[in-house]
């Protein structure tokens, strides 16, 4: 009998649930955390438009990195092993994942690949997601954090049109600094935007052509892989 | 727009619920999408109407709530205003989102004959 919603139906049953619609995902996403966890690897997943540079970001970072078999990734996109290659050729182990249609990268996806990805000796795997500023940021993947790249030629007002995104950074890595002489763009703005959607702004000015920032990123990969040890020795 | 694949991994969600049901039919499904869980509603609505023919949800209604975005201070618990910095005012301290991410599955009505 349908008590609910007043019908009146004697036919309706009313079935309380409230799981989670993504649990799946979510599981999947727990067995790669553990995955990582067990072999002490820092994952990032690495967010933001295509074309705001998150390939030249990890290309940079291999060329701060004196030994690059710290280094990993996962490239994702809907086609070609492209930025697979280019990592490679930057000395970064990695493996691409082809979506075909899909907008994003989910747990099982990374999964899947990690099965394929040598991890002796990594201390930082770089999930390079879908260039994408919307769906992407739905789906966990077992990383120990979110950083998105945006590059100041994409706009002040970015982040107030994609909040959810930018809500679950832990950083925004703003990329092509180099450019801001030819542009006009105000730096203030950008900062602004990003404290009405999240919570603890924390940005990186970079320039990944020039090194600029590199310095900055990979301390704060650092500080993290740190801080996250340390919850793995107490798990 | 990954709605396609959220209805996807809805309808196994409501396929997983009524299990052992015998002469059940799905006539209604609530599912509550958060305001920052990056679902957009009404795309979700049309994938549904195109994803369930031919599943077990064919003859469902979907019904969305809406969650608002809710930020609160962690330390004193205060609401931080819509629009405003997410900050508390007070503490000083980075808001906490306190509800307006869920992607959940309420419940189901069944038609059992």
């Amino acid at each position: 009998m349908c008590q609910d919603c007043g019908c009146g139906d004697p036919n309706l049953v009313p079935v309380e649930l409230q799981t989670r619609i993504l649990a799946r995902n979510d599981d999947a996403a727990a067995h790669n955390r553990a995955h990582f966890a067990e072999r002490g690897v820092l994952a990032i997943n690495l967010m933001g438009s295509p074309g705001s540079g998150k390939t030249a970001v990890l290309e940079a970072t291999a060329r701060g990195v004196a030994d690059k078999s710290r280094l990993a990734a996962l490239a994702g996109d809907l086609a070609t092993d492209n930025d697979a290659a280019r990592l490679e050729r930057a000395g970064i182990r990695a493996r691409a994942i082809t979506t075909g249609q899909a907008c994003h990268l989910d747990a099982e996806m990374v999964h899947h690949e990690l099965h394929h990805l040598d991890l002796g000796g990594v201390e930082y795997l770089f999930i390079e997601n879908v260039g994408n500023l919307v769906c992407p940021a739905v789906y966990d993947l077992g990383q120990h954090a979110n950083v998105v790249v945006l590059s100041v030629t994409e706009g002040e007002d970015k982040p107030l049109k994609y909040p959810t995104m930018f809500a679950r950074a832990d950083l925004v890595l703003l990329t092509k600094v180099d450019l801001l002489p030819y542009l006009s763009i105000d730096m203030r703005a950008i900062y602004r935007s990003l404290s009405l959607v999240m919570p603890n702004p924390t940005l990186i000015p970079m320039s990944s052509p020039s090194g600029g920032g590199l310095e900055t990123w990979i301390d704060w990969l650092a500080g993290r892989r740190a801080a996250v040890g340390a919850e793995m020795v107490f798990a | 727009m990954h709605e396609y694949s959220i209805v996807q991994s809805l309808v196994d969600s409501v396929a997983a619920a009524v299990r052992g049901r015998q002469n059940a039919t799905v006539h209604r499904v609530h599912v509550a999408i958060g305001e920052l869980a990056g679902v957009d509603c009404t795309l979700l609505a049309t994938a549904y109407e195109v994803f369930r023919a031919g599943t077990l949800c064919e003859r469902s209604t979907l019904t969305i709530d809406r969650v608002p975005a809710r930020w609160e201070c962690p330390r004193c618990g205060a609401p931080i205003e819509r629009g405003a910095f997410l900050r508390c005012p007070l503490c000083d301290e980075p808001a906490r989102l306190g509800g307006g991410d869920e992607i959940v599955l309420e419940r189901i009505e069944l038609e059992v004959a």
